[in-house]
């Protein structure tokens, strides 16, 4: 009923943007929207694309290269770790954790996307990427 | 020509409750008393009012809360919540109200209990599902990330950021009402613990309870009270929710919020005599300095560190003591426009700037989420 073209508009049917990323990554893709009509990439997914307004842009694979934008370690009694905005090669920027010493997280480092499972649920987190690997 | 809305709307009563640390009140108990305040200062009763702007974290339907604890009859109501700047979000609601014939006395209030009530910052229930995995410290590892950024964009260095919390000191130091008013150095702000790198624990804001208010009317009433203040600008900016989405992490939408002001008021940073910058974190500090003009970016750093904004500098800024020394009952923006109105009334003692005719309040919300700036004059300004 709730996907009659009479009633609802086709253009927005299926699972919703935020669904289908969470989709991918328990698939191991990540997922992020390539619109059609201006070409801008982003993420987190929305229902149109946040640059120019078209409804509903389609998703692509990312490339899974990045690097930092920024990073902070957060120091708690029970040890220290990274949380880090990383730019993906296509443009947007996410939230995330670069894996290993937190200490050796550096703006502008290389980095290689990784899917991992925590607490049952697959979670985006990035590997700096070995010398002369993605940039 | 003058804008129109340039000088329209007055603050003619603030009250601010000074209740810090009050366990056994409630959220709304700061609010009312902060109300209660502020139209006795306006010599004006709850009768008078007409018109309700209200935001706090204690509750989804402030409006309706504090409506019915005060017995207020309202024609309009406004409970934009936009983080800590929801205040001066009001400020430019109440202009169009008011303007507009929606109502005569606009009331503002807030009120937190959240000190009390378990010591630590409360936050609105909002999730973010793309930042929860990574457990980031809220709010203070999205403003780390900004410093963070900040430092290697322009080389701030964390001995700048400790100034800024040293310099807020001095000022708390004249205020016999700020929490914090012991001696503070920029080696006790690098000794503190880091919590989210570069940030120290002293270089993030106070956790107290505590209540504010404000009454305005429309000009040509204002000319009946005691201490008229006008509201001679107002602009507002909303840049984002989670902060990887905003566009450039070392530059705020102050710097839009802040051009609406001066546009409207007809007045630039070089004509402020007074600044009000919501310090949830020394970052904000820095970067407000860089958006709203008073120093170019990059240079914040630099400018706050040779005690431009120190009592006895050239640039008087957060005179109450600020979020990091006075108050920060977790919603701190209205507390910007009460100080910034009681030095054009001339009534802060140790701490007045003397002869100050306009004042700038800017206040902050969610991660640098949302903006917005007041500039307020004397009656000389108008």
């Amino acid at each position: 009923m709730t996907d009659d073209p009479q009633i609802t508009d086709p253009r927005f049917d299926g699972p919703g943007p935020d669904a289908t990323w969470h989709a991918g990554l328990a698939r191991g893709i990540v997922a992020i929207q390539r619109c059609g009509g201006c070409g801008a990439h982003q993420a987190p997914p929305s229902l149109l694309c946040r640059a120019c307004g078209a409804p509903a842009p389609g998703f692509v694979d990312a490339s899974g290269k990045a690097t930092v934008y920024s990073a902070t370690t957060i120091r708690r009694r029970d040890g220290a770790y990274n949380v880090s905005i990383v730019e993906l090669a296509e443009g947007p920027r996410l939230m995330s954790r670069v894996e290993g010493d937190p200490e050796a997280v550096r703006i502008g480092m290389a980095l290689t996307a990784r899917i991992v499972e925590e607490d049952g649920i697959p979670v985006l987190v990035f590997d700096p990427a070995p010398a002369g690997g993605a940039a | 020509m003058a804008d129109a809305n340039r000088g329209r709307i007055a603050i003619v009563g603030t009250g601010i409750t000074n209740r810090w640390e009050a366990p056994g009140r409630t959220a709304f108990d700061q609010a009312q008393e902060a109300a209660l305040l502020a139209l006795e200062d306006a010599g004006l009763t709850t009768r008078d009012v007409d018109g309700l702007f209200c935001s706090l974290s204690a509750s989804g339907t402030p409006v309706l809360n504090v409506a019915e604890r005060l017995g207020l009859t309202l024609r309009h109501a406004d409970g934009t919540m936009v983080g800590g700047s929801s205040f001066v979000f009001h400020l430019r609601s109440a202009l169009g109200a008011l303007s507009a014939g929606l109502c005569d006395v606009a009331l503002v209030t807030y009120g937190s209990n959240q000190r009390s009530a378990g010591g630590k910052l409360v936050a609105m229930p909002d999730p973010q599902p793309y930042e929860l995995p990574y457990r980031p410290l809220y709010p203070i590892s999205s403003y780390a990330l900004a410093a963070a950024r900040h430092m290697h964009e322009h080389g701030t260095t964390r001995e700048q950021l400790a100034s800024i919390a040293v310099a807020a000191r001095d000022w708390a130091r004249m205020n016999p009402a700020a929490m914090e008013r012991g001696p503070l150095g920029i080696d006790d702000v690098l000794a503190s613990r880091v919590v989210s790198d570069p940030l120290t624990k002293l270089d993030c804001c106070l956790v107290t309870d505590g209540g504010g208010a404000l009454v305005l009317t429309r000009a040509d009433r204002a000319k009946d009270h005691a201490a008229p203040v006008y509201l001679l600008g107002v602009g507002s900016a909303v840049s984002h929710r989670q902060i990887a989405a905003m566009p450039d992490l070392t530059t705020t939408a102050a710097a839009q919020s802040g051009r609406e002001a001066y546009r409207m008021a007809g007045l630039g940073p070089g004509e402020i005599d007074h600044v009000m910058l919501y310090d949830a974190f020394t970052i904000c500090t820095l970067m407000f300095l860089e958006d709203l003009g008073f120093c170019t970016k990059g240079e914040g750093g630099a400018f706050a560190a040779s005690g431009a904004i120190a009592p006895g500098g050239s640039l008087p800024v957060n005179t109450n003591g600020g979020g990091l020394s006075c108050n920060h009952p977790g919603m701190y923006g209205i507390f910007t426009v009460i100080e910034a109105a009681e030095q054009l009334r001339g009534r802060c003692g140790a701490r007045q700037v003397p002869g100050a005719e306009v004042a700038l309040a800017h206040a902050n919300g969610g991660v640098l989420s949302s903006q917005a700036t007041a500039i307020l004059g004397a009656p000389s300004t108008i």
